[in-house]
């Protein structure tokens, strides 16, 4: 098992991606299925963007296991009020200068679901958010 | 399509990466960043006017190969930097996104969808 470790800083937009794009050459490196590591990194990359854009600051953790990945992404922030309409494509809260970068278009927290097997959110609102995912290997690709 | 043809195509210039036989199966255009990731074909072109650090992260992430700077948009050094390290050629066209997209497809590029 690989086990990594970032700490996201929130606002920093010259680093956003930074983690993803790490966690991507690991991978590489471990010769999984470039379709596969792309699924991942699109769903660790839209979660990391969307500490940069939210949160004070936040912390990925991801396990490269036999089988799957498992990536926790925690942030103290300002945590989602509506989870139920955060996963509504189109649905955004993002300010404007995240909104100049390119996001806050309402397709993160939808991309991500699409990109992987299980994903739960954890939040509370004025304190932060825990999104646990996991991608499998073997599992659901055609 | 080659990329040579694009760049004759558009009057661009190269700023990362090389040309040299690599194709172009279609074509994405979108400063929306957002809409980008949700792309899954391979072999494409990104054309955008999205200019910062995020544009060469999303198509690292996105295995995009091609990014296509539109409306004489510059890359800034460090866009340059982060994609001659993540292997993506950037290249800039002094036209609007409406006519790059439109002599892309006149000439045969196809959409993604």
């Amino acid at each position: 098992m690989v086990t990594l470790r970032y700490e996201i800083e929130g606002g920093n937009f010259n680093l956003a991606g930074r983690a993803s794009s790490q966690v991507k050459k690991v991978l590489k490196q471990l010769n999984i299925d470039s379709r596969l590591i792309k699924k991942i990194v699109v769903a660790l990359y839209e979660g990391e963007v969307n500490i940069v854009a939210h949160a004070h600051r936040g912390v990925i953790e991801v396990a490269i296991k036999p089988d799957r990945v498992d990536m926790i992404l925690t942030d103290k922030g300002p945590g989602i009020p509506d989870v139920e309409a955060a996963m509504r494509e189109g649905f955004s809260t993002a300010s404007q200068k995240v909104r100049e970068m390119g996001f806050g278009a309402g397709m993160g927290l939808p991309n991500i679901k699409k990109n992987t097997d299980c994903l739960h959110i954890d939040t509370k609102v004025g304190s932060g958010t825990t999104l646990t995912m996991t991608k499998y290997f073997d599992h659901g690709e055609e | 399509m080659e990329l040579e043809k694009v760049i004759q195509l558009l009057e661009a210039r190269l700023v990362s990466g090389s040309i040299a036989g690599k194709r172009i199966d279609r074509g994405f255009c979108s400063d929306l960043m957002s809409d980008v990731l949700t792309i899954d074909t391979e072999r494409i072109i990104l054309i955008t006017g999205m200019v910062n650090l995020q544009t060469i992260r999303t198509a690292e992430m996105a295995d995009i190969q091609t990014i296509l700077l539109v409306r004489n948009k510059k890359a800034t050094p460090e866009m340059i930097r982060l994609a001659e390290e993540s292997g993506i050629t950037v290249i800039e066209t002094p036209f609007s996104a409406f006519k790059t997209c439109g002599l892309l497809f006149t000439e045969g590029l196809k959409p993604v969808y």
